[in-house]
């Protein structure tokens, strides 16, 4: 097998990205002494207004990629911290309003787990069942609401499946309804067009490291017409408004903001090249046996690919492919041994679900890497079927539903 | 270039630090250190050995050290993620020179319904351990908040004391020692507190990143959920860059603090001198335990950010106190609270030195002044 | 996540990957575990008249470490009599893979496998060993 120029081939973008080289130059400008080091909240001196000048910038760049007011970007440290802030801002906000909030069964954890943390405080929270397609049923989520409803949470991009929800018929039903809309954008910005004066989204939530940013910094958009209001969750100087205090990172923010301004300038060229790439990496399994794509690709991301391998394990899967870097389920829990909720949501069994991996390319992938993860990946699942008794017993022909497993 | 005299505000990034981060900004450390796969392990490997030099610098192991977006999420967790687990109608009692991190967390915490009170300080800034003991049988207190050492006065407060008294009556301590990092030394143990809070940019890290230090099995409830990154008590996906400089900060500081705090007090001590010599020049807390690098002071008579104006012009910076608070004209929260006179707050210039500062500068600062100082009282009395 | 060395050998390179026929009245088949559960182990044995493992085959479905587990159990069961097979601790598999805690389970089910497969044996009606611990049915 000839091997990619480049081992390991990273093929996990929708985890994280590596900085874009122009990225990586504006934020090492921002680091020394002769660049913008200063506390942009320092008035008196122009250390703190040059650093002032940077913050503004970047913040130009993260509005025009979306079409927003500048004066709508709140910066925070990624956006786990944007959705805990948008959730619990508007929940504690609007409490006198209602206590209910609608969210879907395959958000990223920064959402599920912030509206677990509002139950145990007494909100009532309705988890959506989604379509196996992965798409939520836009009369599920209509008959969901109640009277005392003040909030949907609802991803754009799912970051295992890559589906993309139709948040514009969302951001309707809930602006018609008097709700607000909270829409976590990390896996879309700068992969799916964004038009915030078009679409009815309240909030939205962004990081800079899944579109080759740096880790540790990201926003929230809050509306100003109409305007919506939260409270703060993190108290001090009363920086950003007064919704998030702390000192700026004026470098991480920086980079962000140049994230974004080419993300701008590439979306379309970029995605047209990712969709061909990940074609030809479908094509490349097409002929393949039991492989199941999971999430719809009508309406998808166009880097991402999720493909289950039926009767191989997903975890020894991705140790054979050690010259690959991919990932089963999610990076934040793929730790753990279950199997992906956000599969078994879309109605998997649990056996394809532990049998899925997630390939995510992205701006630095080449037509070679993707050429060698098919031959890599057709090697070894053909190795580790060799070694499966689920396989073997598919071949025989055995009805795998009908076997009684041994309880462990 | 000006001369940088606000190393209270941020410090700039050391070379050294600076390279260590470059790995995360351009080098191969750019995998998510949740990934499986060889780049997140790099990057996993990574986090752990900054962990492991931050914990290093205030002598605590490693798995005590939970990573934040900076001091203020530092402040805010060990508040309200201490105070959530107590009893309710548990009070919390801070000092009442405070960083607004800390204040603000606080008043938060009030409106959420927990009794909150303050412990004044003397005219020197200090938390005297008669009136820390007062406020604390006072009332059910379940937590106080004393700051290691203050942002504006460069006041050192007698933390192992306090926290000894705090303990024997059954509360908890929390300390922001944010600005006491890299400046004088800083033992987590030795102080006695339950949790700590620090930042890398007062020491010549990056900003964006901080950290609550935590004793052993201290129950927190997490602030930001999500992810179960730092032990469940921080989730989102890491600053490697961030922390990885923290890291390298914290590594580089922590030999020479000695000569170095030697240096700061040489430049601070000449300019004191000097600015007896100008008449009319307050300078606070002068009595107290101070930072070898901090002068906080006013002129008579001068409205303070018309002279930081004039000496920013002069190619000098320095601020009128804590750059959170700055451009919103009110006078220092510190100053009120120790009863200094609001006409003579109003003019309050701080002065904080860096390692890298010289004597050149202090000559340049003080000869400025001078001028400065004369001429606007000569516009002053002019106008009267 | 990090494998040991022995792990990351058997993994790659695993020892007796294959099947005999299970109706062989010399053959004795363990199958455990379960697709949901992400591990699925099928260990074979073949016994001599004198009751030795002449011979062990098997098939995985799981985790690295669980691959390992079975490859470095089906070398150390040969040449065992049923008896001495039947004693392996999946502690001691563990040691030997140095496993980490999340992935003892692998080694559980390895020692599991080897139990079933020789009770399958016994139910055959050849020389019957006690094993100790009662398996679930291996289907």
């Amino acid at each position: 097998m000839s091997k990619s120029e480049r081992v390991p081939v990273y093929l996990d973008y929708a985890a994280t990205t590596p900085a874009d080289p122009r990225v990586a130059e504006k934020m090492m400008a921002c680091l020394t002494m002769d660049g913008d080091f200063g506390n942009p909240a320092s008035r008196s001196h122009v250390f703190g207004w040059k650093a002032d000048d940077a913050v503004k910038e970047a913040r130009g760049h993260v509005a025009a990629l979306i079409n927003a007011d500048p004066r709508e970007i709140v910066w925070t440290s990624g956006a786990t911290e944007s959705d805990n802030l948008a959730i619990k801002g508007v929940a504690h906000f609007y409490k006198k309003k209602g206590k209910h909030i609608i969210t879907c069964k395959t958000e990223h954890k920064a959402v599920l787990d912030t509206c677990r943390q509002l139950e145990r405080e007494g909100y009532e929270v309705t988890y959506l069942e989604v379509e196996n397609s992965g798409f939520i049923d836009m009369k599920v989520l209509q008959d969901a609401i109640r009277e005392d409803t003040i909030l949907i949470s609802i991803m754009h991009v799912n970051n295992e499946t890559g589906v993309v929800q139709d948040i514009a018929a969302i951001g309707e039903l809930a602006r018609s309804r008097g709700i607000i809309f909270h829409c976590d954008a990390a896996q879309s910005a700068g992969k799916v067009e964004i038009d915030l004066e078009k679409v009815k989204v309240d909030l939205m939530s962004f990081s800079a490291h899944k579109i080759y940013g740096p880790k540790g910094v990201g926003a929230l958009y809050v509306r100003r017409k109409p305007r919506i209001r939260i409270e703060a969750q993190m108290h001090g100087g009363g920086h950003e408004r007064g919704m998030r205090s702390g000192t700026l990172a004026v470098h991480q923010i920086v980079g962000m903001g140049e994230a974004f301004r080419v993300a701008k300038e590439e979306l379309v060229a970029e995605s047209t090249r990712l969709l061909a790439l990940r074609e030809r990496l479908l094509n490349g399994f097409n002929d393949m046996e039991e492989i199941y794509i999971n999430g719809d690709l009508s309406h998808h991301v166009s880097g991402l690919l999720n493909i289950s391998f039926n009767f191989v394990e997903g975890e020894s899967l991705i140790m054979a492919l050690k010259d690959i870097a991919v990932s089963s389920g999610s990076a934040c829990t793929s730790a753990s041994l279950e199997p992906s909720y956000v599969l078994r949501a879309l109605g998997r069994e649990d056996e394809l679900a532990h049998s899925s991996i997630r390939f995510s390319l992205g701006r630095f992938t080449t037509e070679a890497d993707v050429d060698y993860t098919i031959k890599l990946v057709r090697q070894k699942v053909e190795k580790l079927r060799e070694l499966s008794p689920l396989w073997e017993m598919y071949k025989d022909g055995v009805d795998l539903s009908k076997v009684q497993w041994a309880a462990h | 270039m000006p001369v940088y005299l606000d190393h209270n505000a941020t410090t700039p990034i050391d070379e050294r630090v600076f390279e260590a981060m470059l790995p995360c900004l351009k080098g191969s450390c750019y995998g998510n250190p949740s990934s499986q796969h060889r780049q997140g392990r790099e990057s996993q490997q990574a986090l752990q050995h900054a962990r492991a030099q931050v914990a290093m610098l205030v002598g605590v192991q490693p798995r005590q050290v939970i990573f934040t977006s900076g001091g203020t999420e530092a402040n805010n967790l060990a508040l309200k993620g201490m105070m959530s687990v107590v009893d309710a109608g548990s009070r919390l009692v801070v000092a009442a020179t405070e960083h607004s991190s800390v204040l603000e967390a606080a008043r938060a915490l009030q409106c959420e319904g927990y009794p909150l009170a303050f412990a004044g300080v003397d005219d020197d800034g200090v938390v005297s351990p008669t009136e820390f003991e007062r406020v604390l049988i006072e009332h059910k207190t379940a937590l106080v908040s004393v700051m290691l050492a203050n942002n504006e006065t460069g006041v050192v407060q007698d933390v192992v004391q306090l926290s000894e008294l705090a303990r024997r009556r059954g509360v908890m301590m929390h300390t922001d020692a944010v600005q006491a990092l890299g400046k004088i030394d800083v033992n987590f143990d030795a102080l006695g507190v339950s949790a700590m809070s620090l930042s890398a940019h007062k020491i010549g890290g990056p900003k964006g990143v901080g950290a609550l230090v935590v004793e052993k099995g201290l129950m927190l409830q997490p602030m930001v959920h999500g992810g179960g990154h730092e032990a469940g008590l921080r989730a989102g996906t890491e600053n490697m860059a961030g922390i990885v400089g923290f890291g390298a900060a914290a590594a580089l500081i922590h030999p020479g603090l000695e000569a170095r705090a030697e240096h700061c007090e040489q430049l601070r001590d000449r300019t004191e001198q000097a600015l007896q010599k100008i008449a009319g020049v307050v300078v606070f807390a002068q009595q107290a335990k101070r930072l070898p690098n901090t002068i906080f002071f006013a002129v008579e008579g001068i409205e303070g950010a018309t002279l930081l104006m004039s000496l920013d012009r002069e190619g000098i910076a320095v601020s009128s106190g804590s750059a959170c608070a700055s451009g919103s004209g009110e006078s220092s929260h510190v100053l009120k609270a120790m009863g200094v006179d609001d006409s003579l707050a109003h003019g309050a210039v701080r002065v904080s030195f860096g390692s890298g500062n010289t004597m050149k500068d202090v000559e340049q600062l003080i000869s400025t002044l001078q001028e400065q100082v004369e001429s606007l009282l000569k516009l002053n009395s002019g106008w009267t | 996540m990090a494998y040991s060395d022995k792990v990351m050998d058997h993994y790659e390179n695993p020892r007796n990957v294959g099947s005999f026929d299970k109706d062989d009245s010399a053959v004795g088949t363990g199958m455990v575990g379960a697709p949901a559960c992400g591990d699925v182990m099928k260990l074979q044995i073949k016994v001599s008249d004198e009751g030795v493992i002449e011979d062990a085959k098997f098939k995985t479905y799981g985790c690295g470490s669980a691959i390992a587990s079975s490859s470095l159990l089906t070398e150390w069961v040969k040449g065992k009599t049923l008896q001495e097979a039947s004693e392996i601790k999946n502690t001691e598999l563990a040691e030997e893979l140095a496993l980490p805690p999340v992935k003892v389970h692998c080694s559980v089910l390895a020692e599991d496998a080897i139990k079933a497969a020789i009770e399958d044996y016994n139910s055959k009606g050849a020389a019957v060993v006690d094993v100790p611990e009662k398996v679930a049915d291996a289907g």
